[in-house]
């Protein structure tokens, strides 16, 4: 439904070099990026607001390159909503209808339609400063597939709500997606949004692709330290001669011949035990604790091992056992299934 | 150890007591400046002085030009003067800052100089102007001329008032409607003037108060037919200061009826957006 081919432009500092991407009909696809990658560079290009350099757009089989945003049936929603504030909520949602050949009678009966899919209906009259944050999102929504887009382009639609209105809006975002069978792409740098949401998805750094597959093939097997860091693999270990991943002070573990570069490890991955009697296909590490920390409703450890320090998560049974004081000596588990070959070369910075 | 507190405490309370003093004095001094010549000047003309010059056909005559001319002036800059604000608070290109410093410019230079430029460009001893009189438009001692001379030093109030608005208006929702299939000018009059239509307003304000104050260049172009100041001026100069301050009362009054109505449509503007 969208196919970018080699997009690039510069904007000041900032560059987007060659980016390429490919969203299917139906798809829900992320484009993930830390802050300052160009995710929304990217999402404006598609849009035809922003003038880029080199570079072609194709949205439903028809070359947009040179249309202007009006033409190119792309419907976009912003963080903040940009609902208008002197309209009212209907009129928001039935704003764009008159340009695509929507009859003012069959605009009205899907904006109400619309509107009461999103649980918005009592809210018609009012204005956007009368709303929460969640209900502009869902009108900003029901706005942009009020003109029968080829498709949705949504900027971090859910990261500036309150965690229910999120997960709400999550479902909502969801269940439209099924069933109007919607082509969406969506710029996030939440993992739960694109894990929960999207089908495929694409790490963005610097204005460069750096990964574009399935979601779940992207957190399990990042094509580079950068995206395996990205999306949580914070445990990386260089390769450092043919079958031995060598931490130092003698620790090391075996790897595949022929793995060349590094090793990534999600924390999940890594079990914490003061007992080293661990299955006999498991690796099984010393270490010492470092420091203990919990992030929202999870606990994570440091634990130094050779001269690398490892990042695990802890479990509720773990915690109960206690002896995680820094200092402690720990063993460090995990199965070589969970560890993930990061190829030499993927990664230029690395 | 006595001492130390003894200094922290003239030096807390002195300058603050002085800093004090300083403000409430500047403040009322200020305000006096302002209000105590335009009360004396209200004050001054007897009833009998006040309903005589209301009779007067002369000044009724040249207050109805003045309200008349500025109001025309204010539409103009409107008209004319929304798309530069509108380009100047949306687009960055080369030469921005001279085109800002151009627009600014009536406002820095001498009133009588704006007078004698419009008349330089617009006379008949130069081409501009001999193409205006085949064209049956004659700026010399008209209303057109006058018209022309309130716009002139009116326009940089209007545009720099818009062009504040123009910047306040999110960006993002013009990319929206875009996105959303409105054209740049669909866009412009269905989102962005209407969200900027109270800067509009004060902006019309600013210039149409400015415009009725005009004296400098006015009397340049056109000192027939006459406009508020300039017959007041025409009065002080021919019959002394008594003679001048009813028509400098009505003026005073019909400025702040103006700026008082139109006060109140923007405020309504605000309420509503």
């Amino acid at each position: 439904m969208i196919r970018v081919s080699g997009l690039s432009l510069r904007l000041g500092d900032f560059a987007l070099q060659d980016v390429s991407l490919h969203v299917r009909p139906g798809e829900f696809f992320a484009l993930m990026g830390p802050t300052g990658s160009g995710k929304t560079v990217v999402l404006e290009s598609i849009a035809g607001l922003i003038q880029w350099q080199r570079g072609e757009i194709h949205i439903a089989g028809r070359d947009v390159t040179a249309l202007p945003p009006e033409r190119r049936r792309v419907s976009l929603v912003y963080q903040d909503h940009a609902l208008f504030p002197h309209l009212t909520v209907l009129e928001n949602v039935i704003f764009g209808q008159r340009y695509h050949g929507i009859s003012p009678a069959d605009g009205l009966r899907e904006a109400n339609e619309l509107l009461d899919r999103l649980g918005l209906s009592r809210l018609c009259g009012r204005t956007p400063e009368n709303l929460s944050g969640g209900e502009k999102q869902r009108v900003a929504l029901a706005r942009a597939l009020a003109c029968r887009p080829n498709v949705v382009l949504l900027d971090e639609p859910l990261s500036s709500l309150d965690p229910q209105f999120r997960d709400d809006l999550r479902s909502a975002l969801k269940t439209l997606h099924m069933q109007m069978n919607l082509t969406v792409l969506m710029v996030t740098h939440d993992f739960v949004d694109a894990l929960s949401l999207a089908s495929r998805a694409a790490v963005i750094r610097g204005g460069r692709m750096e990964q574009v597959g399935q979601i779940d093939e992207i957190f399990r097997q990042p094509r580079s330290t950068f995206v395996a860091a990205f999306v949580g693999m914070k445990n990386v270990f260089r390769v450092t001669s043919p079958g031995l991943c060598e931490l130092g002070n003698g620790v090391g573990f075996a790897v595949p011949d022929a793995a060349h570069g590094a090793m990534a490890l999600r924390p999940e991955d890594v079990f914490v035990t003061r007992n080293p009697d661990l299955p006999g296909n498991w690796i099984c590490l010393p270490a010492k604790i470092r420091s203990v920390r919990h992030e929202g409703f999870s606990w994570f450890t440091e634990a130094v091992c050779g001269h690398a320090v490892i990042t695990a998560a802890l479990d509720r049974q773990c915690l109960m056992a206690g002896g995680l004081e820094p200092g402690s000596p720990v063993w460090l588990g995990f199965t070589p299934e969970r560890l993930h070959l990061v190829p030499d070369g993927s990664d230029e910075t690395g | 150890m006595r001492a130390f507190p003894a200094t922290e405490g003239r030096a807390g309370v002195l300058p603050g007591l002085i800093f004090h003093l300083w403000v409430v004095t500047s403040c009322v001094l200020v305000l006096l400046f302002i209000a105590a010549p335009l009360a004396r000047t209200i004050a001054s003309p007897t009833l009998e002085q006040m309903l005589a010059t209301l009779r007067d056909a002369d000044v009724l005559r040249s207050v109805g030009l003045s309200i008349w001319a500025s109001a025309l002036a204010s539409v103009l800059a409107l008209i004319l003067g929304t798309p530069l604000a509108y380009v100047l608070a949306r687009r960055t290109f080369r030469g921005k800052k001279i085109v800002e410093s151009l627009i600014d410019l009536p406002i820095m230079i001498p009133h009588p100089v704006v007078g004698i430029a419009l008349l330089t460009l617009a006379g008949r001893n130069n081409w501009f102007g001999r193409i205006l009189t085949d064209m049956g438009v004659n700026i010399m001692g008209s209303i057109t001329g006058i018209t022309a001379v309130l716009f002139f030093v009116g326009l940089p109030f209007y545009i720099n008032t818009v062009k504040n608005g123009f910047e306040n208006v999110p960006v993002r929702l013009e990319n929206v409607s875009r996105s959303l299939g409105a054209g740049p000018s669909a866009t412009f009059f269905r989102i962005t003037l209407p969200l900027c239509s109270r800067s509009m307003l004060v902006g019309m304000i600013m210039c149409m108060a400015r415009a009725l104050s005009e004296f400098g260049a006015v009397v340049i172009v056109a000192y027939h037919p006459m406009v508020a100041p300039v017959l007041m001026y025409e009065r002080f100069t021919a019959y002394g200061l008594s003679y001048s301050q009813p028509v400098a009362v009505i003026l005073i009054l019909v400025s702040l009826l103006f700026f008082f109505l139109l006060r109140v449509l923007s405020k309504s503007e605000k309420e509503e957006a």
